[in-house]
């Protein structure tokens, strides 16, 4: 991490997100930080339930109304998270931006694309039709459309799913905002597909130096794409640190469980090492740490005490009872 | 080699497709889904079948349990042709094919207990049995699949997705079928229950010495539990190989094209692969490329891919593969 010494971008401190349910109070969100330099990317991994999304939802303002934040989330030095809707309106693409997991029901089917593109400009930067077309066109370019002319008179139903992704990516793109939060971007496309997204984002961050959260349950995307990476479970951070770290000194029991639990193309192991048992669900969290039920290293402490997050080497951190040391064979 | 025990020949299946503004007199032009596939499945083996979306994966698996209407070619089970049968002796064919859905919860009737869920192909196809045996017979499934007993008057709606598809597990497993094709049974779990799925119907298929068809999109899956491996593009086998031949000398450059775009849980290696991007996207189905299939996003195409339809060639005793320009390839 080469970036320590400048002021980061965005400073997430104790986010937490509370939802009212008919059930109770559920905390999909639990006592987040993290920090995001300009040019860096972050990857934020968890099985579903984990709270990913919501974060994301949380720093776009975007929850459901039965959402409540608390805590802080500093860009540019402005906590977002106390923006009025009108305010949140000029962050939100002007300076971050996000693109959804379904390219098909984030774009309007009844307008076309180079419609839903100009919009985006005529209403933040003040250009005209004309202008904002041309510039359109670029942005199609740059992501690598084909025929981006022709394309911008086409209707979203005429494109393929990693057209409409890269719609999308470049609809975000249009205001050159600082972060892009891309939520599970290539989950619903296919290898070949993905791999084309990717090498675009990949490509987007050199050029234009934007920072990216990417969210995603795939650990091969993260380590394709990411300086750092924060696992989630439950809704709290387990592990964070560098992408290195993280793959290759894994010191939290859950993220060994994930890394050991994925099926590799380069390797020819014929059993693959589980994590028992099922997600546990956020309205019944065990106590103590949210993992114990299904942590093979589970002992007293864990039961009682839910861990707190602390500073490991490297710059990494782990919330975990076990000291580092004997859990890494 | 074990036996053979389905012989797929030529197998095709044809939508007729009429636009939407179509008179009632005009006819439909035909979406080709599965066009031409051969290939022998051989007992207590499995045969992962990858590709991307539309490319007929899911379509060739229903059409081997004749879920949809074979338009040519046929499917031989244990010497006998499950294309010519009439419905009800393709009926009680069933008992020996049995299917897992993609979707957990929703192959599962949500008005219907575990329990009842799992009897009904008991109850269907052997009323003979007493109510006794019936239970004894769905405990004994449950507990193989890891279901706890208590669960057995449950409803589908209070299970996790891993545990439905435990479920559907179970309800495929009970009637002791020798071929279980599975449509992309873990696609819709999450990473550590993806893997218990995985490593249950691995003990199950040894145990029980199933065949099973794995369909999947996820390829580093399809290597962990395949024996064989079929990947198909646009309705055609392009390869067709033992694992280790088809995962560590790919022959096909879509094959080739597929595994380089996996994406590797390991920094330093994604950091420094290069990635063989194809180029566009896949043709629609209804008119497709002539000659071969997937000349419009080859690298390597040339004039002669334009007209020639490349046939399945044998490379290795366990590897086939449908390219015009195989041998010129190899070498590079």
């Amino acid at each position: 991490m080469s970036t320590l010494n400048q002021t980061p971008l965005l400073d997430v401190k104790d986010l937490r997100v509370n939802f009212k349910t008919p059930d109770g109070f559920v905390t999909a969100v639990n006592d987040l930080n993290f920090t995001l330099s300009q040019g860096e990317t972050l990857g934020i991994v968890g099985e579903s339930g984990s709270g990913k999304s919501q974060t994301a939802f949380a720093l776009m303002g975007l929850l459901a109304k039965n959402g409540v934040i608390e805590g802080q989330a500093n860009f540019e030095g402005q906590n977002i998270l106390t923006f009025s809707e009108d305010q949140l309106n000029h962050v939100r693409s002007e300076k971050i931006s996000m693109i959804f997991q379904d390219p098909m029901t984030s774009l309007n089917p009844y307008m076309k694309v180079g419609a839903q593109l100009m919009e985006v400009l005529i209403l933040h930067k003040g250009m005209t039709k004309k202008e904002a077309f041309e510039a359109s066109v670029k942005m199609l370019d740059a992501v690598k459309m084909p025929e981006a002319r022709k394309r911008m008179n086409m209707y979203p139903h005429e494109f393929s799913g990693g057209m409409r992704q890269r719609v999308m990516i470049a609809m975000s793109l249009l205001c050159q905002p600082k972060l892009l939060i891309a939520d599970e971007p290539t989950t619903a496309l296919d290898v070949t597909v993905q791999a084309q997204i990717l090498t675009l984002l990949n490509e987007l961050k050199s050029d234009f130096n934007t920072s990216i959260i990417m969210i995603t349950h795939d650990l091969g995307v993260v380590a394709g794409l990411c300086d750092k990476v924060l696992v989630m479970y439950a809704g709290r951070t387990m592990e964070y640190g560098s992408t290195d770290d993280v793959f290759y000194r894994p010191t939290h029991p859950y993220t060994q469980g994930l890394l050991s639990a994925i099926p590799r193309l380069d390797s020819n192991d014929s059993e693959l090492t589980t994590i028992p048992g099922n997600p546990p669900n956020l309205l019944h969290l065990p106590s103590g740490c949210p993992f114990q039920e299904r942590c093979v290293h589970a002992s007293d402490p864990c039961f009682t005490e839910a861990p707190i997050l602390t500073e490991h080497d490297n710059n990494s951190q782990r919330a975990c009872h076990k000291s580092a040391k004997e859990l890494v064979a | 080699m074990n036996n053979v025990i389905m012989e797929v020949n030529d197998l095709k299946v044809h939508f007729n497709i009429k636009q939407d503004n179509a008179w009632p007199w005009e006819k439909g032009r035909p979406l080709k889904a599965v066009d031409g596939v051969s290939l022998k499945i051989y007992e207590g083996e499995t045969l992962g079948v990858v590709g991307e979306s539309g490319c007929g994966k899911s379509t060739f698996a229903r059409a081997l349990l004749r879920l949809l209407p074979i338009t040519e070619g046929n499917v031989v089970w244990l010497g006998e042709d499950l294309v010519s049968l009439d419905k009800q002796q393709m009926r009680d064919k069933r008992q020996e094919l049995q299917m897992i859905f993609q979707d957990p919860l929703a192959s599962l009737n949500p008005r219907m207990t575990v329990g009842n869920i799992i009897a009904e192909p008991l109850r269907t196809f052997k009323p003979e049995l007493t109510d006794e045996e019936v239970k004894n017979k769905v405990r004994n499934i449950m507990d193989r699949v890891g279901l706890l007993p208590n669960v057995i008057n449950r409803y589908p709606h209070e299970f996790s997705g891993g545990q439905c598809q435990r479920i559907g597990i179970a309800r495929a497993l009970i009637l002791e079928p020798k071929l279980v094709v599975c449509d992309e049974p873990v696609s819709a779990l999450d990473v550590s229950i993806q893997a218990q799925v995985v490593n249950l119907l691995k003990e199950l298929q040894q145990e029980m010495g199933l065949a099973l068809v794995f369909i999947a999109h996820d390829l580093s899956v399809v290597k962990h539990i395949s024996d064989r491996v079929l990947v198909m593009y646009l309705g055609n086998a392009v390869e067709l190989a033992d694992k280790h031949s088809l995962y560590d000398s790919p022959q096909h450059p879509y094959t080739k094209a597929l595994l380089s775009a996996v994406p590797v849980p390991d920094p330093e290696v994604e950091r420094n692969k290069t990635i063989q991007l194809l180029a566009g996207d896949l043709p629609s189905p209804i008119n497709p490329p002539s000659g071969c299939v997937f000349r419009t996003r080859c690298p390597h195409a040339n004039e002669h891919c334009m007209t020639t339809r490349p046939q399945l060639q044998q490379v290795s005793p366990s590897h086939q593969a449908s390219c015009l320009r195989l041998n010129e390839l190899t070498d590079d």
